[in-house]
């Protein structure tokens, strides 16, 4: 088994609605994250993906719960304080949209640089310029792009240079947040050419929060399901694509548009109703790795 | 099947600081009653535009530069706005990307869809707009539309928020929908809904719509006949079956093969090289040639004309030229993920 980089330990997060309800966004979830994987979680708008990731980069304070990162608590602000430039270095974040991620009054290049002058890391390459077309390069754009302000840039090559702030700090857990969401077809296809090159060359873990099933089932190694902030199913990736268990993850599967018009056609949804689902039980392993919530009313 | 809307040689340009953007280039295709015709491409191709120019929705700095519409025989090329609003909801009307931005937050949706139907039928009494209302919620698939008419859309989830919007595009029986990317912003279990809806409404009521998108799988559950677009020009048009199938086009080609969907695991995706032409003095010839890995030397000089494959099937690329070397397309024959 390879080493644990994150061990998220029954994370729960309540955002509190008025005076009186409240939405459980994340409910006791508990997952690790293997040095050097690419660890996709899935699930439907609402689902509490994108609050696990702010509660795993120190963004969002956890209701419940613990998140360890290479053996340290991040939320103990003790610890966190002993750690803090390991911790703001050795993680990094995605965002989905490139457009409000990038602050439009700052270049290509001092966006890029901007991370090691907080940080005052010294460039391997010299001066911040060149370490920025350096890393520009890297993720595959022309060093022209340095002084272009991200209003005079694509969204692929805005979302390249995002890829390229976070690669600059030399992360060991990259989380990216639906980061090819909103792009194109073919745009898409770099990009996650691009997180697998990285990835193989680096040996980074990403924590990849997606709803397009297609691609998780292309890039990740391993897949946990959400389903109202419970995690309902985590499987290795041909696993849970080949023997899905819960009822949840069969609809989301089910819901995979095929670019095929007689496939297409002939696919049938399995329906499935989150609002009524039993959250009870635990999750129990059905076969080696794949993990299921079971319990409760019954599956 | 008579054409409902002929759109013949249609170019529409931007004014810009930079110069002219010529985002829609000389496009010509029709609408059949009755059918779903779906316009693909990558954003800023120009879908969303041609669209827009044809409701006469754009904003001031474009104007259209050449070429005529027909809608139900009639050209409406010089139509005026007040003309236009007219023809608006009664002959076609459309449905937007975003169902959390179009509608009225603080007006409950029963009342929205009330506008709709009283601005093309003044006279209606109150009673029957209310039945009218009722049964566009039901057409749409909202159970129990009486509780449900008197609330607000933030009440509703992003899937209905959509019906909703369609019950009031539908308001006034129009005889053709554009729908822009009317499942972007949704979830992928809603997607397959949400399309499944337009497919039977459409049946059952004999519309046709246009549905611009930019994904293939969207296309391939709900288009009779499929249009693709780059650059401002539809390059390759067919049925879906022609279109998935028997591709021609070399950039059909790429989109094709770039889907996560069709590549195995741990073989890099394929990606189109390089970035769409920048539409403000596009290139001389095809403006896929830099892109394109076939290209032949004419690409860089002429832009190729619709080449027939088939009496529904065009491709605008000069492998379909008889003097042109034979190429095996990379795919085609279906999906073997």
């Amino acid at each position: 088994m390879a080493d644990i980089l994150l061990d998220i330990q029954h994370l729960t997060r309540r955002f509190r609605l008025g005076r009186t309800a409240s939405l459980l966004a994340v409910d006791d979830l508990s997952l690790q994250i293997h040095r050097g994987e690419i660890f996709g979680l899935v699930g439907e708008s609402g689902s509490g993906k994108s609050t696990a990731a702010r509660c795993v980069m120190n963004i969002c304070r956890p209701s419940a719960g613990k998140v360890l990162y290479r053996g340290v608590d991040i939320w103990n602000p003790r610890e966190f304080r002993a750690n803090r430039t390991m911790l703001q270095t050795s993680r990094q974040l995605i965002f989905q949209d490139s457009a409000s991620s990038l602050d439009p009054r700052m270049t290509a290049a001092e966006i890029i640089a901007e991370p090691m002058e907080i940080h005052r890391v010294r460039p391997p390459r010299g001066s911040l310029r060149e370490e920025a077309a350096f890393q520009l390069r890297y993720v595959g754009l022309e060093p022209g792009c340095l002084d272009k302000y991200p209003g005079q840039l694509s969204g692929g090559q805005r979302q390249r240079v995002a890829i390229a702030r976070a690669l600059c700090m030399e992360p060991e857990l990259l989380v990216a947040d639906e980061p090819i969401a909103s792009l194109d077809v073919s745009i898409q296809a770099q990009i996650i050419n691009l997180f697998q090159h990285l990835q193989a060359e680096h040996g980074f873990s990403i924590l990849f929060i997606a709803h397009d099933l297609a691609v998780v089932r292309y890039l990740c190694s391993r897949v946990g399901v959400l389903c109202r902030g419970r995690l309902v199913e985590l499987a290795p990736t041909g696993e849970l694509f080949d023997n899905p268990v819960h009822p949840y993850t069969r609809s989301l599967l089910s819901a995979i548009p095929i670019p095929d018009p007689r496939l297409e056609r002939a696919r049938v949804l399995t329906p499935f109703e989150p609002d009524g689902f039993d959250r009870a039980g635990e999750l129990a392993e059905v076969s080696p790795g794949h993990l299921v919530l079971q319990g409760g009313g019954g599956v | 099947m008579s054409d409902l809307l002929e759109v013949k040689n249609l170019s529409v340009s931007f004014r810009t600081p930079q110069g002219e953007l010529e985002a829609v280039r000389d496009v010509s295709f029709s609408v059949r009653a009755g059918e779903v015709l779906a316009i693909v491409g990558e954003s800023g191709c120009g879908k969303s535009v041609l669209c827009r120019s044809i409701m006469k929705l754009l904003p001031r700095d474009a104007w259209i530069k050449g070429g005529t519409v027909l809608a139900d025989g009639t050209d409406i090329t010089a139509f005026g706005q007040r003309e236009m609003e007219r023809l608006r909801g009664r002959l076609f009307s459309m449905v937007l990307q975003d169902p959390m931005t179009a509608l009225t937050p603080t007006i409950p949706i029963g009342k929205q869809i009330a506008e709709a139907v009283r601005v093309h039928q003044p006279r209606l009494s109150r009673q029957a707009v209310r039945r009218r209302v009722l049964e566009l919620l039901e057409l749409v698939g909202i159970d129990r539309p009486e509780d449900r008419c008197g609330l607000c859309p933030h009440s509703f989830s992003g899937g209905l928020r959509q019906r909703v919007v369609m019950s009031i595009a539908l308001a006034s029986g129009p005889k053709l929908l554009f729908a822009d990317e009317p499942t972007t912003a949704l979830d992928v279990t809603v997607q397959a809904q949400i399309l499944d809806l337009l497919r039977d409404v459409q049946a059952r009521l004999g519309t046709a719509a246009v549905l611009v998108t930019h994904d293939l799988g969207v296309v391939a559950r709900a288009a009779d006949r499929v249009a693709v677009m780059y650059a401002g020009k539809i390059v390759e048009t067919g049925t879906v079956e022609e279109i998935f199938y028997d591709p021609r086009h070399p950039y059909t080609w790429g989109l094709l093969r770039s889907l996560p969907a069709r590549a195995r695991q741990g073989e890099p995706l394929y990606t189109i090289p390089g970035m769409p032409p920048a539409l403000i003095d596009p290139p001389m010839g095809d403006a896929f040639a830099c892109r394109n890995e076939y290209a032949l030397a004419i690409d860089y000089q002429q832009a190729p004309p619709m080449f027939p494959v088939s009496d529904t099937h065009f491709a605008a690329t000069w492998l379909l030229d008889p003097r042109a070397p034979r190429i095996a397309p990379p795919v085609g024959g279906g999906f073997h993920g």
